[in-house]
């Protein structure tokens, strides 16, 4: 056990129950099967294979979201003519159109947003892997801040939900949702997931402490 | 020092609990917004979007629309007054525990405050082709966003542990 361990509940073989928050002595380090004597959830002293499910979350977030921005998201027929949308070509039409505050709400939370938190993601996941002691401080502050900005990138989704139901004038005028769309989704999905997914106490263990 | 209880903490939160339930009512009752373009008007309600897109053949959308801004906060709002109401009379509501674990993961997808920033974006996008009137349930949806983030905000599970153990 390294110095920088002593002192922590790891150490001391008590793990935080994930629900209620309570401090419970397990039975055995790192023991199986032990629940918390108040609500009767599972107890770890870290989640479950964290690494391994934010892995995959991120690859399979990184994989959708090349789709997700090349595939229209959205399709608007307009009088017998169809345009299609992709989420660049919507930033676009606002800057365009001179209201840059949401061309920047828009490029912010649908295509900055999901980038910064798989970057963010895999940096933490290689340097937790690789047993670095690199500013915890920090880098527990970047986890943070992919846990709650994630959600921000639902906003053109939501706003394809308002089109489509509101636009909708037979031959007039119709707006449909695109494939990217239904990518674009599952980014959102997938991250979260993964932001879930990892714990954030990994950055704070060394190497050796780990092994349980 | 961590964690500080307010002494009336879970009666503040059951009234916020309270008026959230009210104003989810109202909120999904009546249209949100009114498009008006060449003498056809449409409505919609915050359901009818993810029904538009079910049928569009984006049931993964519609499900990822309809759970995010009307399941959970239901959801929300159903778990808060579930726990808070057989508390304030200091009774144990049935299967206390699993209603704090669903009330915790059920959070991060209630997402009504994006959804205000997606309702802008839409409207922008409307505004040269055609009038656009908000209803009331877009009010009250503003107004129920506020309230239902103040009622997460100041429930506090280890305030509910506590009364419940002080009382054995």
């Amino acid at each position: 056990m390294s110095a920088a361990a002593a002192g922590t509940a790891l150490a001391a073989g008590c793990a935080s129950c994930h629900d209620c928050g309570l401090l419970a002595r397990l039975p055995g380090h790192g023991a199986h099967g032990a629940r918390c004597s108040r609500c009767g959830a599972e107890l770890h002293l870290r989640k479950p294979r964290s690494l391994e499910r934010t892995w995959a979350l991120v690859i399979a977030a990184a994989l959708c979201y090349v789709p997700a921005n090349v595939l229209p998201v959205m399709m608007v027929t307009s009088l017998g003519q169809v345009q299609s949308d992709t989420i660049m070509s919507g930033v676009i039409y606002f800057l365009t159109h001179g209201m840059w505050p949401l061309a920047v709400i828009v490029f912010v939370a649908s295509v900055f947003v999901p980038v910064l938190k798989l970057a963010i993601l895999g940096f933490l996941l290689v340097s937790v892997q690789r047993g670095s002691s690199w500013r915890p401080v920090e880098r527990t502050r970047m986890y943070r801040i992919t846990e709650a900005i994630g959600r921000w990138s639902m906003v053109d989704i939501f706003a394809i939900s308002i089109l489509v139901a509101l636009v909708r004038l037979g031959n007039l005028a119709t707006i449909e949702a695109g494939p990217g769309a239904v990518f674009f989704g599952a980014v959102v999905v997938s991250t979260m997931l993964a932001a879930e997914a990892f714990d954030p106490r990994l950055i704070w263990d060394r190497r050796e402490t780990r092994s349980t | 020092m961590l964690r500080r209880h307010p002494h009336n903490g879970l009666e503040r939160t059951l009234a916020l609990a309270l008026s959230a339930a009210v104003l989810f009512i109202v909120a999904n009752s009546f249209p949100f917004l009114s498009f008006e373009m060449k003498g056809h008007v449409t409505q919609t309600t915050l359901v009818s979007g993810a029904i538009d897109l079910y049928q569009q053949g984006k049931a993964e959308l519609s499900v990822l629309v309809l759970l995010t801004i009307v399941l959970a906060p239901l959801c929300q709002i159903a778990l808060l007054l579930y726990v808070l109401v057989p508390v304030r009379w200091n009774k144990v509501p049935w299967q206390l525990p699993d209603a704090f674990r669903l009330l915790r993961h059920v959070q991060p997808w209630s997402m009504m405050e994006v959804f205000m920033i997606g309702i802008l974006v839409a409207i922008v996008k409307l505004m040269g082709m055609a009038s656009i009137v908000p209803g009331l349930a877009l009010w009250s949806f503003v107004l129920l966003m506020l309230v239902l983030t103040g009622a997460v905000a100041s429930f506090e599970p280890e305030a509910v542990w506590e009364r419940l153990e002080k009382r054995r």
